[in-house]
């Protein structure tokens, strides 16, 4: 790497695009004037990427200030930066937790609410934008505006997923999650095939609050999407220590791994062992919430097995109206496309929420890890045609190839979205190298 | 401890306050704007709900704030005994080479104001026998360097101090600890590339605080740097002449 090599940003990916993120703890400041706040840059495409010829991107990870706390309502209003990593060591001596996380730890609010995340207790509590009573936004034009369902509703429910393109989210006020205790009670099965999984999601959604679980996508057959099902819940006082476990040291993937580190075979070899690691076909007991909810955030930087060609996640839902074998039907498409991969998480979906252009609706999601190839494009492609065909959509924080063509055909909320968008910034002015890519902005 | 921290709601202070804070002391915030005080009063309440948190306008630029402020702490925690500075302009030398005023502004806030700070600090705290003042210098202060040449002389002529003041006041009780930041990550270095050891603000708290407990004299943080510049301090002069950093 030459000294003087243009600066570059990239979104988990590590697709490297040009681009300076300016952070600081004045995020009124530095958002002044600029197309587009980042977080902790944890989706992996190009959502929190400069549209190209624009450098800069405001960066809100300094600006991590809890506002006000309630410990009598749960009611927290801290800056768009604070992270849900701050905010669960904070809180959950005090009782409290995230209400809605994903798999990793490691954002801020701002990109929590932009992405409208989900996490494995969305068949129960929906988004994290349910819990958001009112955000701030800095708007296109620099005025400062306060919305939520009842003030400026369109306006919220555009920014609730709407991926950063409404506004610069400065303040969150949001309700945490009350835990009986800090550690989790959970059950997790072997399931021999993806129809087996499927059904054994649904029936376990009504009496698990939470579940999840990682699914072996190279195996074919009758082993077709055999995986791992996970599920939790909080343990009550009686059940559990009453302090939470120390913190562990993490361990992190200190420099960018060969481009063949990754390959079918070792894709291979991780999934057979991942599955049958698992030998007794359940198990029980109490984990820590960091372990169940997020067990990659043990090791830092872990994106850099990849290697320097970067990576993708394909992660889509396929409605229940598709019926029972959509997911196997997904599965037989991507072992056949070849699109093999470390991390293959499935999850039921529960009904959409108030995010305008929010990601999940009742069904079940994907995700699919890819080491980035000259396929790639083709494969992504190819899943996107059966997504289309199926009635699903793609998560747009994961997405770095998805055309805008198809992007449009699975995305019939597209118009509105736009529309309310277009009236608190007719200049266009807001944007990212995503939506340039995917909703037709100019560079 | 009962501290006061200037330049506690950005950066390096604003780590450090919490750091205190969540330790069980409490919190004294100096600054500036009277909103960015009270947003990081909130922000170490809601953190540290068991511990005394409190704050008074102070400006680095107006010598005749340092009183009133240092008199509002002593007066809002009961008696402080930890003073800690972390405020500071900073400029890169081409700024600092082509803007007169600024230049004028950050020897003076650096070096002049800062010290006169820590004279009204010191005499409170030798005045109840004694305490902790913890400085914080830069690593830029340790060489005179092509690309730090101005702030660097600043900082130089404050660790000086920082030095003389252990020296002499250290046998009265007054404890006094220059920090010396290598690259930190922070607000004041946004738009800068990151060399290698750049260090995140939370490190430093961390070190600082253990400094604070000890008594250390010079901290050098994040701990990489102490041997960074034991080597820079030790080059001879015709390779810092010859050598970019």
């Amino acid at each position: 790497m030459s000294r003087n090599a243009p600066p570059t940003l990239s979104g988990w990916g590590l697709l490297d695009r040009p681009g300076v993120e300016h952070r600081s703890e004045d995020l009124a400041a530095v958002t002044r004037g600029a197309v587009l706040t980042r977080g902790l840059g944890r989706s992996y495409g190009d959502s929190s990427l400069p549209p190209p010829g624009t450098l800069d991107v405001a960066g809100s990870s300094r600006a991590d200030r809890v506002l006000a706390f309630d410990p009598a309502t749960g009611v927290l209003r801290a800056e768009a930066g604070f992270s849900l990593n701050a905010l669960n060591q904070l809180f959950l001596p005090r009782g409290f937790f995230s209400p809605v996380t994903p798999g990793t730890s490691f954002v801020t609010l701002g990109g929590a609410v932009a992405a409208d995340v989900h996490g494995k207790n969305h068949h129960r509590d929906g988004c994290f934008g349910e819990h958001v009573r009112s955000l701030t936004l800095r708007v296109a034009d620099g005025r400062r505006v306060e919305c939520s369902r009842t003030v400026e509703p369109e306006l919220f429910r555009a920014t609730l997923g709407g991926m950063g393109l409404t506004g610069h989210v400065l303040e969150v006020e949001f309700q945490l999650a009350r835990v009986p205790s800090p550690w989790i009670v959970f059950e997790s099965e072997r399931v021999p095939n993806v129809d087996a999984y499927v059904d054994a999601l649904k029936e376990a959604a009504p009496r698990w609050p939470m579940t999840v679980g990682w699914i072996d996508c190279v195996s074919r057959g009758k082993n077709l999407g055999r995986g791992i099902l996970i599920k939790g819940r909080w343990a009550e006082a009686t059940e559990a220590p009453p302090r939470p476990p120390p913190a562990k040291g993490k361990l992190a993937i200190p420099f960018l791994f060969p481009d063949w580190v990754i390959n079918p075979l070792s894709i291979r070899a991780f999934n057979f062992l991942y599955y049958w690691k698992h030998w007794q076909r359940q198990r029980a007991g109490i984990m820590t919430p960091d372990a169940f909810f997020y067990p990659l955030d043990a090791l830092l930087h872990w994106n850099r097995i990849y290697g320097r060609r970067g990576f993708t996640q394909y992660q889509c839902v396929l409605p229940d109206a598709a019926g029972r074998g959509a997911a196997r039907r997904f599965m037989e498409k991507l072992t056949a496309l070849g699109g093999a991969s470390f991390l293959c998480v499935i999850k039921d979906c529960g009904p959409e929420g108030t995010g305008m252009l929010s990601f999940p609706m009742p069904g079940i999601s994907i995700a699919v890890d890819m080491a980035v190839t000259d396929k790639t494009q083709s494969i992504v492609d190819a899943l996107n045609a059966f997504v289309i065909s199926e009635g699903g959509r793609i998560y747009l924080a994961k997405d770095a190839f998805t055309r805008p063509g198809d992007f449009r055909r699975m995305e019939p909320r597209l118009d509105a979205f736009l529309s309310v968008r277009r009236k608190w910034d007719p200049a266009g002015r807001i944007r990212s190298a995503q939506s340039v890519r995917l909703l037709g902005d100019s560079p | 401890m009962k501290t006061v921290v200037l330049g506690g709601t950005k950066g390096m202070g604003r780590a450090l306050a919490r750091a205190l804070a969540s330790d069980g002391h409490d919190v004294w915030l100096l600054g500036r704007s009277a909103e960015e005080l009270a947003r990081s009063v909130e922000d170490l309440k809601a953190r540290a709900p068991s511990v005394k948190v409190g704050s008074s306008p102070c400006d680095l630029e107006s010598p005749d704030s340092f009183g009133p402020a240092l008199d509002a702490a002593d007066a809002g925690l009961g008696g402080f005994d930890t003073v800690v500075v972390t405020a500071a302009l900073f400029g890169t030398q081409d700024q600092l080479e082509q803007d007169a005023a600024l230049l004028q502004r950050v020897l003076t806030v650096d070096f002049a104001h800062t010290v006169l700070f820590c004279e009204a600090a010191r005499t409170r705290l030798l005045s109840r026998g004694g305490g902790t003042l913890v400085v914080f210098s830069s690593v830029a202060g340790d060489r005179g360097r092509k690309p730090g040449v101005l702030y660097g002389a600043a900082k130089a002529g404050l660790s000086a101090y920082c030095e003389g003041l252990d020296h002499r006041y250290r046998a009265a009780g007054l404890v006094t600890v220059c920090v010396k930041p290598g690259f930190v990550k922070t607000g004041m270095t946004a738009g800068l590339k990151p060399p290698p050891f750049a260090g995140e603000p939370e490190q430093v708290a961390r070190d600082v605080l253990r400094a604070v407990k000890r008594g250390t004299p010079v901290v050098y943080t994040p701990a990489a740097w102490a041997w960074v510049m034991a080597i820079v301090r030790r080059l001879p002069r015709f390779v810092m002449r010859r050598v970019g950093f």
